[in-house]
């Protein structure tokens, strides 16, 4: 006999529109940080802040999804999965969240200058993009192969940092007027090699909420 | 850890109906296995098997083999008081003797021969100790076992099983007749004695198998569907029908 148990299955529905969210939100403050940074427009740097609040905001309601539920389901098997692996996810969403802030931060003291002089960072900010987005529908829709891929993506965001790297050295060696607008463009990107590796965690809880198994990467 | 109960392609009838179904599985010593499934599925019928407590009703009909420390139990030349004596029970109700604490404690080992004062003392002391109630009785052994609270009484037959000696003791239910505090005080209990004792416990509480087993047995219509590590069963089950049972979404 399926005895469905509705009102613990409705509440872990809520928990996954929840974890979208919160997923869409790093999407979107990911977005505005790095179109602050291409239209050297200041505002929407500012804007990027009020959506971090949000994040904030989000990371503690889901905490507190996430307890109640363990309080009064007593979770296991792939409910427990699922709710341990939020808990753990919702904290590098927020690290997410914290980093593009940084970035759009960056962006309020480049006096309008613009980010596009270096190609790979645009390159990075696409592929953290899509990570972040690919890992919260890869736990959504419980999609092991598409968390993997996330995790093969990292590789792209690395390499593109360390051709970064190598042009903003270039760029000093060129002209060095340009080395502080170089060091804060230098950060920026380090700060999307760390949006990716956030990215990587929470694949790798996707991974552990399917499968059961948690392996850690980098 | 070395294996003190094997069962081999154990089958049991009552009359016509098929109770349990080639059941496989072997119990380390020294643990505490949890057998866990929904009502009737076998759960309480393969740890009666354990010490032949379905002897006692006629219309069963028991195939294959469960071995005691390498020797099938269903043997001819089994000594059936002495199979008990070495796999004690508890169960789900306390049922003390209408007798004093001492005399509960003391029954077994006097119907094993024991006239010994000093040495009956001494016996009922360190069960009453082992089952972790000696403070609480110590000064009113002789007054009637019941009239003590109904965790105190489980305790007291936990005790009355040590009492004997055993190297198993197999629980049927042993809480679910008691109050948290009281259940707890049992788990405590249930978890020390397996320093020195093999526990075998059904349950109907997932939490309690949780927390206090270390392997568990998932049965399933006379089946036994997958047996493990506890903390690896609950966190990652290996098939479907026992992930339906224990998130609740069968039964």
């Amino acid at each position: 006999m399926i005895i469905m148990r509705s009102r613990f299955d409705e509440q872990l529905n809520h928990l996954r529109k929840k974890m979208i969210e919160m997923g869409a939100e790093c999407e979107n403050i990911i977005a505005l940080a790095t179109k602050a940074l291409f239209d050297g427009n200041v505002e929407e740097a500012l804007r990027a802040k009020e959506e971090g609040i949000k994040i904030d905001e989000l990371e503690r309601e889901i905490e507190s999804i996430c307890l109640k539920l363990l309080l009064q389901q007593q979770p296991v098997a792939k409910d427990l999965r699922i709710i341990s692996a939020a808990l753990k996810m919702i904290t590098d969403m927020e690290r997410i969240g914290d980093q593009a802030e940084d970035i759009a931060a960056i962006v309020a003291t480049l006096n309008g200058r613009v980010g596009d002089e270096c190609i790979y960072i645009s390159a990075m900010a696409e592929a953290t993009i899509k990570m972040v987005t690919g890992s919260i529908d890869a736990y959504v829709n419980e999609d092991l192969s598409l968390a993997k891929e996330v995790l093969k993506h990292d590789d792209l965001v690395d390499e593109a940092f360390i051709s970064a790297k190598a042009s903003l050295i270039k760029m000093i060696a060129n002209n060095i007027n340009d080395g502080e607008y170089a060091l804060d463009l230098l950060m920026i990107a380090k700060y999307f090699e760390r949006i990716g590796d956030h990215a990587t965690n929470i694949a790798e809880w996707v991974i552990f909420s399917v499968t059961g198994i948690h392996q850690q990467g980098g | 850890m070395s294996n003190i109960i094997t069962s081999k392609d154990l089958c049991l009838w009552y009359g016509d109906n098929q109770a349990l179904k080639n059941i496989t599985v072997d119990i380390p010593e020294k643990s505490i296995t949890a057998l866990i499934g929904p009502s009737g599925c076998g759960k309480s019928t393969f740890l009666k098997t354990l010490n032949r407590m379905n002897d006692l009703i006629p219309i069963v009909r028991i195939e294959g083999e469960v071995c005691y420390e390498n020797k099938n139990i269903y043997d001819k030349d089994i000594d059936i008081n002495e199979l008990r004596r070495e796999v004690g029970m508890v169960f789900q109700k306390p049922n003390p003797f209408p007798m004093s604490i001492y005399d509960n404690v003391a029954y077994g080992p006097r119907t094993h021969g024991i006239t010994n004062k000093a040495k009956l003392d001494e016996i009922v002391e360190k069960a009453l100790r082992d089952a972790a109630i000696w403070d609480e009785v110590k000064d009113r052994l002789r007054k009637s076992a019941l009239g003590l609270s109904g965790g105190q009484q489980q305790r007291l037959c936990i005790a009355r099983a040590l009492a004997v000696e055993p190297k198993v003791v197999l629980m049927d239910e042993p809480t679910s007749a008691l109050d948290p505090i009281s259940t707890s005080r049992i788990e405590d209990l249930i978890m020390q004695l397996k320093e020195k004792y093999t526990i075998i416990i059904v349950t109907h509480n997932m939490q309690q198998a949780v927390r206090i087993s270390d392997y568990t047995a998932f049965f399933l219509l006379g089946d036994l569907i997958e047996f493990g590590e506890t903390d690896k069963m609950f966190s990652n089950p290996k098939d479907k029908r026992t992930e339906d049972y224990i998130t609740g979404r069968f039964g």
